[in-house]
């Protein structure tokens, strides 16, 4: 039988990586649920052995159910039957299968039926998934909002509402709106307390909101009368009644067919506060979205692992001038660059994992219990990390899933542009990932500040003292010069004083400082396993030639540089 | 409400659907170490078929029993990943080359210790042997009704079942109280795939050999945890009498094994015309390839 994670050696090799025993000891504290849940892991091993077989079982619903239904579902999508969303076939079995396995509510405590697993093995059941079918992945992926409602709600909203998600029932989030996509700040669905039933009532229109017929909703909200910004703004859980909320329509799409995009109406909806007020956009919102920028990222892997795997089939299947044209340099050296991107970007993929989860268990621990100095140090420093790569893993994941499903389409030839094969649905699905969760240029926004930071250097030193291997000496130097190369690039601009000039060199910044990481995390996969020294070494050719580039256009500009792109 | 007790029959084969050059040995039988063991296809779907009825009859117990070598309790662990409630291996060296006389005797035996039971659900057949023998001589044997070929439950109770069976030229619908056996079709429900707190629940689930065998500890967790113990029965357990086992107890014996192989002969042209495609259905309607 097929399966998607017991076929890729990658996963197993992420998943063992030294780091888990710290988050599984954080996250499983002492192994205290043992006693009441009988599935609950006795000691480490055990708690890997669990995770191992649990994303075997994603590896074979997706290999065996989701991914055979994902031409259906792009063909026949979502519909609007009275105000309600009827999924494609394909997408309830789909989401049936998932459910029955259990595997809803993936990272939820056990006492709310969750399976309490860590962020990274949920986060690579989300790469396996969408692998099979990006847009099934998003209804899968929206169990995020459980996350959410754990980390903030009270305690009557979270016994009443997050055991229903093991139970199979879906979520969204609603935060965007006709005038307010990027900006959120500038939401206008209105939230109002009546005093008479001491509830809460939200009116007013929601657009674009994947999977917006959802059972349980997250719903950004204006609570504070005449405010404009932020700062008015609160969260609630919505659960899905007949009449409050109303499907007004379903958009047509590029890509991502399956998950259905909606138009909201919501007329007097009974909906809770979540923790306090005024607080819905500054800190929840943007909770929820760091949640949701890794999981497009995982999203983003999953679909150039499916669109290398594509690209490497039919270039051995296809015969031109008497051979396979996988034995063109013109061909092959494009598969190359492909496998490294797609390495690179998982490993940093799952090292942002990583990060969050550590900071996460112990911000969890930090409920029950003040943390010691030293915990409360590493809580910080990893905080830190993960702030840091969230974006740079959505920026750099997404854009090489466009660039890859590109190549593959592009192998295919005219074929490739014809209905026929997976990769015209899988370049379009891809197309979407640099766009929702925050746009590539958004990514870069957040990540700039980080990547000029002492934390980041300190980082890439870390990263640099652990290469010891008299191989991979030349390759250490290298870096060590990358990384001076972009120091002086970012104090080049920053020296400036001009904020605009840091604004013009942003995207160039951190698409060095994500060639950098990336460089240095497939050299440590390298150390680990032999097998990764191929894609290390022609990742670093591109990554430095490509560093060159930037730097060289950054060096050699001027404050006025900025008039000749400025448009009347 | 009582629920149903129901027990399914299923059986460790070798994977005969991807047949390498080793598949069989010089003498013609099948090499089973060349093949990797899986759960026998349509034993799956009687698994699912067992598991469908515990969803709707409240209170509903799914056993799982097996036969064969110490591994096959690989096949009980399967089930309990999906939602079977237990399982037992009958295993003993006395079994070696029994043929489906003695294989259902030594079934009927078990099921007999086993004692309380509303359904018996069996694969169709087995991709090994493909006799669908074996689920409808357990039922004489144990002067039970059989309903063979079952592709749907139509409609259940804590009474009665109504079932679909799947027939070379079309459909029958039967309805039977219980005890009876019921041998599943592939066009059923494919199985559920497992579950993941089942398998974290019943991953340690192991038999006394399994536990002797391994280098893991997990021998304290069983006592803490009984279900963890999957039970072996042997000849003596199920109170067999040893002649009708083995080689003695049965009377299939193997004359000789051919080895054929497939030509292709002759070649006939159709072009894609209405009477060529009709003449085409005709002769492939007439020597049964399809229909």
């Amino acid at each position: 039988m097929e399966n998607f994670y017991t076929d890729n050696n990658d996963l197993k090799f992420h998943l063992s990586h030294p780091l888990m025993k710290r988050i599984v000891e954080l996250k499983e504290r002492h192994f205290e649920d043992k006693n009441t849940f009988d599935y609950a892991p006795l000691d480490f091993e055990d708690a890997m052995d669990s995770y191992d077989k649990v994303i075997e079982i994603v590896g074979d619903i997706s290999a065996n159910i989701i991914a055979p239904n994902a031409e259906s579902v792009d063909k026949e999508g979502p519909k609007i039957e009275n105000g309600r969303v009827i999924y494609a076939r394909g997408t309830s079995e789909n989401h049936k299968a998932l459910t029955n396995a259990g595997l809803i509510g993936m990272t939820l405590p056990r006492k709310y039926d969750g399976l309490n697993f860590p962020i990274l093995p949920y986060i690579m059941a989300g790469e396996i998934i969408s692998r099979a079918d990006a847009g099934f992945a998003n209804i899968w992926g929206l169990q995020d909002c459980a996350e959410t409602i754990y980390e903030f709600a009270d305690e009557q909203i979270k016994d009443s509402v997050l055991p229903r998600f093991h139970l199979g029932a879906t979520a969204a989030m609603d935060l965007t709106e006709p005038d307010a996509g990027s900006d959120l700040q500038a939401v206008q669905l209105k939230a109002h307390f009546d005093e008479q039933t001491q509830k809460w009532y939200l009116n007013g229109v929601k657009r674009f909101i994947t999977n917006g017929d959802a059972e349980i909703s997250l719903v950004l909200a204006r609570t504070e009368e005449g405010t404009s910004d932020g700062r008015g703004l609160s969260l609630f859980v919505f659960e899905r009644e007949d009449k409050a909320l109303t499907v007004r329509r379903i958009e047509n799409k590029l890509g991502i067919k399956g998950s259905p995009t909606c138009e909201l109406v919501f007329k007097n909806a009974e909906a809770k506060l979540v923790g306090e007020r005024r607080m819905g956009l500054i800190k929840y919102v943007m909770a929820l979205m760091n949640g949701a920028r890794l999981g497009v990222g995982g999203q983003s892997v999953g679909i150039a692992e499916a669109a290398y795997r594509e690209a490497l089939k039919y270039a051995h299947e296809r015969e031109q001038f008497g051979k396979p044209i996988i034995q063109f340099p013109a061909v092959y050296t494009m598969l190359t660059n492909m496998k490294a991107k797609l390495q690179a970007a998982r490993s940093l993929l799952y090292e942002t994992a990583r990060f969050v989860d550590i900071y996460k268990a112990l911000e969890d621990i930090s409920r029950e219990r003040k943390l010691d100095a030293d915990e409360r140090n590493e809580l910080k420093n990893y905080k830190k990390l993960a702030d840091m790569y969230t974006p740079l893993i959505k920026l750099m994941g997404s854009e090489y899933s466009n660039e890859i499903a590109y190549d593959s389409l592009q192998i295919h030839g005219g074929t490739g542009f014809m209905k026929d094969f997976p990769i015209e649905r899988i370049f379009r699905d891809a197309r979407i990932t640099t766009i929702y969760e925050g746009t590539s240029q958004l990514q870069v926004v957040a990540a700039i500040k980080g990547v000029s930071t002492g934390v980041f250097a300190a980082r890439m030193n870390e990263y640099a003292e652990q290469i010891a291997h008299p191989e991979f000496e030349y390759l250490k130097r290298q870096l060590k010069e990358m990384q001076l190369e972009f120091q002086e690039a970012a104090n080049f601009v920053n020296n400036a004083g001009e904020p605009e000039f840091v604004d013009f060199h942003a995207r160039r910044l951190v698409e060095m400082a994500g060639n950098l990481v990336m460089s240095y995390l497939l050299l440590l996969d390298s150390l680990r396993n032999e097998q990764y020294k191929n894609s290390a070494f022609v990742f670093i050719k591109m990554a430095d030639s490509q560093n060159k580039e930037r730097y060289s256009f950054i060096i050699k500009s001027e404050l006025k540089d900025i008039g000749l792109y400025k448009l009347a | 409400m009582k629920g149903l007790n129901i027990i399914v029959l299923a059986k460790q084969v070798p994977d005969t659907r991807n047949v390498g050059k080793d598949a069989m040995k010089a003498d013609g039988t099948v090499n089973r170490s060349a093949l990797p063991a899986i759960f026998n296809p349509e034993d799956l779907n009687a698994l699912e078929m067992a598991l469908s009825v515990k969803d709707k009859i409240k209170n509903s117990t799914v056993t799982i029993l097996t036969m064969g070598p110490g591994r096959a309790a690989e096949i009980i662990r399967e089930g309990l990943y999906r939602g079977a409630d237990n399982g037992f291996l009958i295993t003993d060296r006395k079994f070696a080359g029994s043929d489906t006389l003695a294989t259902s005797y030594a079934i009927s035996q078990a099921i007999k210790k086993i004692a309380a039971y509303d359904i018996i659900f069996a694969g169709r057949q087995a991709i090994d042997g493909d006799t669908a023998q074996v689920g409808p001589q357990v039922a004489e044997k144990l002067c039970i009704p059989q309903v063979t070929y079952a592709e749907n439950i139509n409609a259940i109770t804590a009474k009665d079942i109504t079932i679909k069976r799947r027939l070379e030229r079309g459909i029958e619908i039967v309805k039977s109280t219980y005890p009876l056996l019921v041998t599943v079709h592939s066009s059923a429900p494919e199985c559920r795939s497992r579950n993941a707190k089942y398998v974290m629940k019943y991953k340690h689930a192991h038999t006394e050999t399994e536990l002797q065998e391994s280098a893991e500890d997990y021998l304290k967790l069983q006592v803490e945890r009984p279900y963890l113990r999957i039970a072996e029965w042997s000849v003596q357990d199920i109170q067999a009498d040893v002649e009708l086992l083995g080689l003695s107890g049965s009377p299939t014996k193997v004359k000789d094994v051919i080895n054929v192989v497939l030509q292709s002969k002759d070649s006939k042209t159709y072009t894609t015309s209405d009477t060529d495609i009709e003449s085409l259905m005709k002769e492939l309607i007439d020597n049964h390839t399809i229909g």
